[in-house]
């Protein structure tokens, strides 16, 4: 009896800590940028919404949000367009060593963004590419492929496969069939493949800062701001960047993973 | 549109597997032709050769006269209706049916036309805007036919396409394919392990088994004068009697059986050039097994033990132990108003007509197996 009231305690008391655990640093983060004072350290002094109207005012930030969803937009589409062509072939056709290539394609996943980041300022310099958003997005698409690959490949089931036999059959050509067939019918992953990619996008900084020059993303920008010491406002773009975040993956949840769930 | 197909010794290797073996068939215009048989018998290989999913090894598949030897799926005069429907999941109803017309570029209204008249004949134009995952099995499998159809194939090919309903609908279904088939004219070849619905639906059966054609032929043939110990026994229930030939005279031909002697018109044999001598097989379907008493031709095997029977509806169906091969069991269908009783003695009685002689004796493995 009392062993069993003693493990039920414990158990709240675990739950308590590991959300704390992970919880906590945001609604911190969330708290002090009502901060009404200059620093965003206890004691709360009273809520002000002035730190986020400073944040809206600024020219910078806002044109570096504006460049991080263009970099996590475009970054995604073209790691969907290309993870999915993959994917098809690698699951509807018998390719040679197939089963390396998909490792292959998978295995930037292992590889840290700091090392990609290196390779790929190494290959531009080489290359003489200046860098630019550009060089941030095609990193942001190196990144993000072999998750939008893995994702798409994973939904591609034998089922598909006599469906668009049944479409070659009636007549369609390979690309009617791809984009006519496939792309639609695996819409829901390739959706999920896109909002996971662009929340990855949209967070990333190393690749960002080392990749970038005049134009930054708005995480590089934050970066910027930190290292003139901290202030509510840092916490206030913060936390306007945390609630896209949150806000990517609730769209994701309920419009995707709903309906794929329905079916 | 129809068109009659021609295979010529059309054979299929996977690897070390021979899944069709010299494999020749016509099939006239406008025919609706069933393969039937176990799974693995090359009968869907056959189909695949047909669609132009798989390509023979060697031989040739003529349609309307045209060699489809390099022909791939889309460009032959063949559609196909899969076993899982294989319908398009973000689509509407009408958008489905019409998806082979919109790949041959007929104009939007012509084709949403089209494809409300084909929903309207399988009875699901009220559900034209609806998608596939709101529809029944039944109504999935209807909207596959009415897809199938609507590019006007010559040949229609159908891969197992009732397996996935239940045993009511599937009935149903096979008289409705079978109206449609008669209405559209186009020529079906349909794919099945059922031996009822192959008979219900089929004009010509193709019984076939381990990639070679058993048996061609109309349903009451097949059933009633089958060619081989296979053909016989997938088709249906049936008793095997081994026994030898003895000789012929006068049109009448003598078998020593392990239940004793008969002498049966030469027509029971199935293969003209049996000689005496030669193992052979009486096979009797159970519902042939008739009263002793009574008007018309008799011939008996002697006596019978009956050792169990159960009713099913239609008739009693009976084990049976004869007293001259107690090894055997035979199975035998009596009337409803008979009486079964374990113990019991009963003559084994058979109007000589309904008795078909084949060569060889069965294999009890292999019977088993197609049983």
């Amino acid at each position: 009896m009392i062993s069993s009231r003693f493990s039920k305690v414990l158990s709240w008391a675990y739950l308590i800590a590991l959300y704390g655990f992970i919880f906590l640093p945001v609604v911190v983060l969330v708290l002090f940028s009502f901060q009404d004072g200059r620093l965003p350290v206890p004691p709360f002094n009273g809520a002000t919404l002035k730190w986020y109207g400073e944040v809206f005012a600024d020219s910078r930030l806002m044109s570096a949000l504006g460049n991080s969803l263009m970099v996590a937009i475009g970054s995604s589409t073209i790691a969907c367009v290309l993870g999915f062509c993959a994917a098809y072939g690698l699951a509807r056709f018998m390719l040679p060593a197939s089963r390396l290539q998909r490792g292959l394609l998978v295995a930037p996943m292992t590889v840290s963004y700091l090392i990609i980041a290196l390779g790929l300022l190494s290959t531009f310099n080489w290359l003489g590419v200046s860098l630019s958003l550009w060089t941030v997005a095609i990193g942001h698409v190196v990144i993000n492929l072999p998750l939008c690959f893995a994702i798409i490949y994973a939904s591609m089931g034998d089922h598909q496969k006599n469906i668009e036999r049944a479409a070659r059959d009636l007549g369609a050509a390979e690309w009617q069939v791809m984009t006519q067939i496939s792309a639609p019918m695996l819409m829901p992953s390739i959706l999920a493949a896109f909002f996971l990619s662009v929340t990855f996008s949209w967070d990333e900084f190393i690749i960002s800062f080392l990749l970038s020059r005049f134009d930054v993303t708005l995480p590089v920008e934050i970066w910027s701001m930190l290292r003139s010491g901290l202030n509510p406002k840092t916490n206030a773009v913060g936390s306007i960047v945390f609630l896209v975040s949150v806000a990517l993956l609730l769209i994701l949840e309920l419009s995707i993973f709903r309906r794929t769930a329905k079916k | 549109m129809t068109a009659p197909v021609s295979i010529r010794n059309a054979t299929k290797i996977f690897g070390d597997f021979t899944a069709l073996n010299d494999v020749s068939l016509e099939i006239e215009a406008g025919e609706f032709i069933v393969l039937l048989g176990p799974s693995g018998c090359g009968k869907t290989t056959l189909l695949s050769l047909l669609g132009g999913f798989l390509s023979p090894s060697s031989g040739t598949v003529e349609i309307n006269g045209q060699d489809m030897g390099h022909v791939p799926p889309s460009k032959r005069p063949t559609t196909t209706m899969f076993q899982d429907y294989a319908l398009f999941p973000h689509m509407s109803l009408r958008d489905n049916v019409a998806f082979g017309l919109k790949m041959r570029k007929i104009g939007k209204a012509e084709r949403h036309t089209k494809a409300e008249d084909l929903l309207d004949m399988v009875g699901l134009k009220s559900s034209a805007d609806k998608k596939p995952h709101e529809l029944s099995g039944g109504q999935r499998q209807r909207v596959a036919l009415a897809r199938a159809l609507a590019v006007e194939p010559d040949v229609l090919l159908l891969d197992e396409p009732l397996g996935a309903l239940d045993l009511k609908l599937r009935r149903q279904m096979q008289d409705e394919l079978k109206a449609i088939q008669k209405r559209v004219g186009t020529t079906f070849v349909h794919v099945t392990h059922d031996q009822e619905e192959a008979m219900a639906i089929a004009d010509r059966i193709v019984v076939m088994n381990a990639g070679n054609i058993e048996d061609v032929g109309r349903p009451e043939d097949i059933y009633m004068r089958p060619k081989t110990l296979f053909s016989a026994s997938f088709m249906g229930e049936v008793n095997f009697i081994p026994g030898t030939l003895g000789k012929r005279h006068d049109g009448m031909v003598d078998v020593d059986t392990v239940l004793g002697p008969v002498s049966l018109a030469e027509t029971a044999l199935r293969d003209e050039n049996l000689t005496k001598g030669t193992k052979v097989t009486l096979a009797i379907r159970p519902e042939h097994f008739r009263a002793s008493t009574g008007t018309g031709p008799r011939i008996t095997f002697g006596k019978a033990k009956v050792t169990d029977g159960s009713f099913f509806g239609t008739h009693h169906r009976a084990h049976l132990e004869p007293v001259d091969a107690p090894d055997i069991v035979l199975t035998a269908h009596m009337p409803q108003s008979a009486v079964i009783e374990a113990g019991a003695w009963i003559d084994l009685t058979i109007d000589p007509a309904s008795v078909v002689v084949l060569a060889g004796h069965p294999d009890t493995t292999r019977t088993e197996d197609a049983a």
